[in-house]
This record gives structure tokens, C-alpha cells and sequence, in this order.
């Protein structure tokens, strides 16, 4: 098995059993990485750039131990998003990477669509790690990697995402994916982070968080960015947390195996309180380390790399 | 000069002219219009059988961009680019660098285009100083320099105050107040039509209701003080609505829309083209086609092109910083006789209408401009040749358009203006 894109610029043009095959691929790395040995040097000599033009700990952290476990060579390449008349253009700044010759561009960068620009102005290829609040792929994949594993199936689940529908990187990767692989997902939030018309992607949207999570299987809660309160989406944080605080009361409402999830970093006591957090049904460290084998197999897949052909 | 033009299809709303005849210009003016003149008397002919021959067409809505821009297009490129795409007269809106808000630099305009002699530039000067919002600009000198009309273009007319005094102000002239209707709070930081497309694309969006809300205060405003409102590239349904009723109730409200808002809707994004990014945005495919009902009913009363050119980086880049609008001049007809002649059974009259003769009154020129012993000033084209849109053959400075490529059907051939003879070239015949 092997994928027949050049880039992976979001989840939107992929087919469910690209998806499929990512998250085997996936399993076999974490299969593979579990022993002592975590190197599986199939990227040996390939430059895998790290374009980041926007901050990221983790995501960049995460693409950079999987890049070291495939044993490829690492460029890290920061730089801030330009505006028309400051800075060097975007454009250049690619220009300038493709002449280094990486095999593959791992970029983070503030603007929809920026991913794309990267890809059509570059030989190498793409792996999107956020494009503003578009797409941002490896983290719908690896969210669908956890949910797999826990609930042993990733198929007519009832999952809630549930905060900053608007801004959120996280939240139209996931709805592609989530809604490919024939889930019923219900968004919600207050109707100021929630962007119009957006049940066109197929999903549901219940502003009343208690009605949302009502026998939900999987609650993803995202993050809420303080300065939102600022532009007056929410009238104060304790407020969102009294309608969309994912606290223990409303745990309960969810099925008995259910799971609570969230892309991190999380604010306590805004859009998770404590004991969820950290309570037994959370999942949120497993996904950072699920995170690296997803990314090790999208690498992996990028760079011609067949699934069947690794071994055991 | 001698010059003959032969078996053209004359289409002259404004003498209800309609039949294929022969025009003679000498020197520049016409000299008779008959059913067969003879060739000998020319020193030039040109062929027009199976072509259109109508009164210049003239674009109510341009950015050519000087002073301060001349990267992206100078007075002299601008009225070559009109011309090339069958415009004889065209408008320059006043948001250039010094804004065009005092009689020193519409004279400048003026006379920049009069050297060029390409086509006629009818400046629109600014509503404010600086195109600020708070005080009136010197719109009386300006008028006395030539302006047609006035506008902040580019941004709306900032306050209800402002644009009450504009209206009152500008009855004396007897000249439109063009109104750029967008509502400020609602679009900050917008790049597309809010909507499905932007909630898919993760791009902030710039609702209807931004439009509309202007559009209603200024009718509003106008109904009030009696004025003349002419509001600028029309794009929502609802407005166009809005315009209706008003014209009903014989207001004097005049509108027009772009080339693009009748061709594209806003699935064109999908793939974050910033060629496709202007405001007011492309809307969703019911609105395109109520501007298109608004063409075949008459309350919009022209098609305008809103040409703004911008240099290649300030496209070629990320989506939410790019600059807003594109060049229009040199595919303006290829796109209106496809969309609308071929496609939507606009008959030619009305075409014409909109890109000639009800323009030309909108700006002042209220004569029939087809007529013998009036100086030339007209525009052929064909209806039937399909061409693919080439912009390295335009004469605009900036490639800036979202046309690039398309196979259309209808073309511009010549533009007359005087003694200016351009044979028009945007594409290669397929």
C-alpha cells in the first residue's frame, strides 16, 4: 500500500481508505517503536524541513521525533508571517527553502490555504501542520488513531466538538475525517464561535451543551484562546465555563465508555475542568503519543514509503 | 483620414438605430452613416460584416491608479488597457497617493490622460478630504475641473452625517454621490463572501448585510434629501432588492455591477485563487443570478468594470493578506456577451445599454454620441468569435485577473475614439 498524493494539504481530498491506510501504517510504527529500538531509519539521507511560521510546541516536537525516528536529516526553519509591505514575502521564503532541496516540508503558517501556495511553488512535499484555521491533518488523523484504539471502532460513533468552532485549526480536519468514516458529529459552542452554514460539511450543531453530549461516545473539547473574550464572543471565561465547561456533572450525561479528548494545550477550569482532565476517561496524553506515530506514517507514505513493506 | 467602416450591425440605443450599415469618419468625426458607401472614398476600411458597431463604451468604475501606484498602472497603460478591451471613455476613482481630492489633481488626470490620447478619462473626485470621512472635499473646484461624480471608493462614505451633506451637496452639480456600501465593523479582517465557502476555507467572511446595511441608509438618505444615490458594484440579492423599490417609488438611485459578480460564484475559491479575491466579494450563485434578472429587468442600469490592477506580489501571496480586486478593462466584453448574450438571452440592445450609452449618462455625457458630424467614438465587437483569454496580450500593467485562460465567446475588435483607431487583442482565437 502506498498513497497516490504528492502532499497531504488537508483531509478533505482523501479518500476513506487513504485514511485507513494511514492509521494501519500508524499502528505498525507504534508496534514498531514500543520495543527498546525506536529507530526505523527508512528516511536515511532525505531533509525534512520544518517550516514553522507560526508558534507550535508540540505538533513541531511531535513531526520532529517522528522525522528522528525515520532517521531523516532535520532543517528547522522559523520564520513570521509577512504582511504585504513588511518582511520577506512568503513567496521568497519558499523559494529560498526549495533551493536547499528538501524531499519533504512539514509547515505551520497562520493563513488558509497557505499550505497549497507552498505546495504549487515547491518540487518537494508538503505535509500541512496547520494552515490558519483550514486544515490541519496529522491532528484529525491522529485524534481518528485514538478513538480507533479505545473505542475499536471509528465508524457510527456519536462524537462532540465542542468551544471555538470558528478559530480552531482542528475543527474542519476532524469534521472531514470524522464524517468520512460515516460518524454523527454534533458541534457546539456559543453561536458566535460556530461559522455559518457550516452544517453543509454534515454535521449537526446544538448550541446547548448539555442536549449536545446527551449519549455522546467521544467529547473533543477544543481550545479556547483568551483573547476571543477580548473581541467579545463570550461575555467571560467563567461564563463559557458554566455553558461549555466540560466538568464532572456533565460527564455523566456521556455513555459509560465514553471518551473525553482535546488537542491541548488545555485551560483548566475554561473549557475542561481538572477532574476531567485528568480523570480516567481522558485521553489527552495518549493522543500527543499517538501523535508521533501518525506523523511517522504520514512521512513514511510521503516519501514513497509502502506500508506492506515494513516488517514486524 | 479617410476611414471606412463596412457592414457593421449598428446597435444605437439612443437613435433606436438597429440595422447593418456603413459609418465614414473623416479626420475623426463622422461624416455620414448609410446603407452602402462607397469604399473609394476611404483611405482605410475596415471589415465589420458580422460584427456589432455601437456607441464607445464607457466604464463607470476604474482605479488607474496614478498618482502613487504606477507599478501596477499608469493613466497612459490604463487607457491603452481600456481601449485594448473596447472602452473609449472610462472613470478614475479618486483613492490614489495624494488621494484625488482637489482640483490640482484632477487636472493632473486630465492632462496626463489627454496626452496619452487613448481614452477619455472622466475623473470622480473624493467625498471627503482624504478620503477620511469627516470633512467635505472641495468638490465645487473639482467639478469645475471636470469630475463626474464623486466617492471615498474604496471605503464607504463614513457616516450618515457625511453622506447626507454629500447628497444635499452635489444636487447643485447635478452629479452622483458613488457609494462603495460596505458597513466596516462587519468585514474587518474579511476575505471572501460569509458563507459556506468561507466556513469550508476557514477564512473570515464578509457577509451581504454589510452591503445592505449601507445600501439601506443611503437609500434611505437620498429618499430624504432628495439626491442623486448611485451605488457601485452592486453584489447582494437583498440590496438589488432595495434598488428596486427605491427606483419604484421614483427615487433617483442608479447602480451598477462588475463583469465578475455576474460570472463567478464564490465556489471559485476553493482553491484560495487569489485572483478571485475582491470586494465587494463573489457571492453565492442566487445572488449572481438575481444581478443577472437585475440586468434583464433594469434596475441595474450598467455594468462597470471596477479595474483594479495591483502588482504580481501583491496577488501572489497568502489569501488573507492579498489586495482586494482585479484588472477588468480587457476581458469586461468577452465575459458579459458569454454570460449574458449566450448564455442568458440579454438581448445585444440592453448589453449596450449597459455598457454605453447608460453609463455614458450616469457620467455626464448625455449627447448620442452615433451620429454624423459628432467626433468618433465607438466600439465593435463580434458576438460569435470564441477566443482564450491571454493576458500577456493585454495593455494593462497588471496581470491581475481571474480570466486568465477561460474560453469565451464574444470578443472586442476595434475601439474608436477621434482619430484613435486600437485593434482590440485579449486572447487567441480557438
Amino acid at each position: 500500500m502506498s498513497i497516490k498524493h504528492k502532499n497531504l494539504l488537508g483531509i478533505e481530498p482523501l479518500e476513506k481508505v487513504e485514511i485507513e491506510q494511514i492509521l494501519d501504517g500508524a499502528k505498525i510504527f507504534k508496534e514498531l517503536c514500543a520495543g527498546n529500538n525506536k529507530k526505523f531509519p527508512a528516511l536515511r539521507g532525505k531533509l525534512i524541513l520544518n517550516l514553522f511560521m507560526e508558534n507550535s510546541t508540540r505538533t513541531r516536537s511531535s513531526f520532529e521525533i517522528a522525522e528522528k525516528r525515520l532517521g531523516a536529516d532535520i532543517l528547522n526553519f522559523s520564520a513570521s508571517a509577512s504582511s504585504l509591505t513588511k518582511g520577506e514575502s512568503f513567496y521568497d521564503t519558499i523559494k529560498t527553502l526549495e533551493s536547499m532541496e528538501p524531499q519533504i516540508v512539514v509547515m505551520r503558517h497562520s493563513s488558509p490555504g497557505s499550505a497549497k501556495f507552498l505546495a504549487d511553488n515547491i518540487d518537494a512535499s508538503v505535509a500541512n501542520a496547520g494552515d490558519g484555521p483550514h486544515e490541519h491533518p496529522t491532528q484529525a488523523l491522529l485524534d481518528a488513531f485514538t478513538i480507533r484504539e479505545k473505542m475499536g471502532t471509528l465508524t457510527g460513533l456519536k462524537i462532540v466538538i465542542a468551544g471555538d468552532i470558528a478559530h480552531s485549526r482542528v475543527t474542519r480536519s476532524n469534521i472531514f475525517l470524522l464524517t468520512k468514516m460515516g460518524n454523527d458529529v454534533v458541534l457546539s459552542g456559543p453561536a458566535t464561535l460556530i461559522p455559518r452554514e457550516i452544517e453543509g460539511l454534515n454535521v449537526r450543531v446544538e448550541t446547548d451543551f448539555d442536549k449536545a453530549i446527551e449519549d455522546a461516545d467521544v467529547v473533543m473539547m477544543l481550545r479556547i484562546q483568551k483573547e476571543r473574550q477580548k473581541e467579545s464572543f463570550f461575555p467571560s471565561l467563567e461564563e463559557f465555563n458554566m455553558l461549555y465547561g466540560l466538568s464532572r456533572e456533565r460527564l455523566k450525561r456521556l455513555k459509560e465508555n465514553s471518551i473525553v479528548m482535546h488537542p491541548g494545550p488545555i485551560n483548566r477550569g475554561v473549557e475542561i475542568n481538572s477532574e476531567v482532565a485528568d480523570g480516567k476517561r481522558s485521553v489527552i496524553l495518549r493522543q500527543v503519543s499517538n501523535g508521533i506515530s501518525i506523523r511517522m506514517a504520514v512521512l513514511y507514505l510521503l516519501a514513497g514509503g509502502k506500508i506492506n513493506e515494513l516488517t514486524h | 483620414m479617410n476611414l471606412l467602416i463596412k457592414n457593421g450591425h449598428v446597435i444605437n440605443p439612443d437613435s433606436g438605430m438597429d440595422k447593418v450599415l456603413d459609418i465614414l469618419i473623416v479626420d475623426g468625426r463622422i461624416e455620414k452613416i448609410d446603407v452602402n458607401i462607397d469604399e473609394s472614398t476611404a483611405d482605410k476600411t475596415i471589415d465589420a460584416g458580422n460584427m456589432i458597431v455601437a456607441p464607445g463604451f464607457v466604464d463607470a468604475h476604474a482605479h488607474l491608479r496614478e498618482p502613487g501606484n504606477e507599478r501596477a498602472e499608469t493613466i497612459e497603460s490604463g487607457c491603452k488597457s481600456a481601449m485594448n478591451g473596447g472602452f473609449t471613455t472610462v472613470t478614475a476613482m479618486p483613492n490614489t497617493n495624494p488621494c484625488m481630492d482637489n482640483a490640482a489633481i484632477v487636472s493632473l488626470v486630465r492632462e496626463k490622460a489627454h496626452r496619452a490620447g487613448y481614452a477619455k478619462v472622466c475623473p470622480v473626485g473624493a467625498v471627503s478630504k482624504g478620503r477620511a470621512g469627516q470633512e467635505l472635499a472641495a468638490i465645487g473646484e473639482m467639478v469645475h475641473e471636470g469630475i463626474v461624480a464623486v466617492s471615498d471608493d474604496g471605503s464607504p462614505v463614513a457616516t450618515a452625517e457625511l453622506m447626507k451633506k454629500a447628497l444635499e451637496y452635489c444636487q447643485l452639480f447635478g452629479i452622483p454621490v458613488m457609494e462603495h456600501a460596505e458597513e466596516p465593523t462587519l468585514t474587518r479582517g474579511a476575505v471572501i463572501n460569509e458563507g459556506f465557502m468561507s466556513t469550508k476555507l476557514g477564512l473570515k467572511g464578509m457577509p451581504t448585510v454589510a452591503e445592505d446595511i449601507i445600501v439601506s441608509r443611503d437609500i434611505i438618505l437620498n429618499r430624504y434629501v432628495k439626491g442623486w444615490l448611485h451605488i457601485s458594484h452592486l453584489s447582494s440579492e437583498y440590496s438589488l432588492d432595495m434598488v428596486r423599490r427605491a427606483k419604484g417609488r421614483g427615487e433617483h438611485v442608479t447602480t451598477e455591477v462588475t463583469p465578475h459578480h455576474l460570472f463567478f460564484n464564490d465556489k471559485a475559491l476553493e482553491n484560495f485563487d487569489t485572483n478571485f479575491v475582491m470586494k465587494p466579494p463573489i457571492r453565492i450563485e442566487a445572488d449572481r443570478l438575481s444581478m443577472i434578472e437585475g440586468i434583464k429587468d433594469g434596475t441595474i442600469d450598467c455594468i462597470a468594470t471596477d479595474h483594479a490592477p495591483h502588482p504580481h506580489e501583491y496577488k501572489n501571496c497568502e489569501i488573507d493578506i492579498c489586495a482586494f480586486g482585479i484588472i477588468g478593462f480587457e476581458t469586461a466584453i468577452p465575459a458579459i456577451l458569454s454570460m449574458l448574450y449566450h448564455q442568458h438571452d440579454v438581448p445585444l440592445k440592453r448589453i449596450v445599454e449597459c455598457m454605453s450609452t447608460n453609463p455614458a449618462k450616469i457620467i455626464g455625457i448625455k449627447d448620442d454620441r452615433l451620429r454624423v458630424g459628432a467626433k468618433a467614438d465607438m466600439t465593435i465587437f463580434s458576438t460569435d468569435r470564441e477566443i482564450v483569454i491571454d493576458p500577456e496580450k493585454f495593455k494593462s500593467r497588471s496581470r491581475n485577473t481571474p480570466f486568465r485562460g477561460l474560453k469565451l465567446k464574444g470578443a472586442p475588435e476595434y475601439a474608436i475614439r477621434g482619430t484613435r483607431v486600437v485593434k482590440c487583442e485579449v486572447g487567441n482565437d480557438v
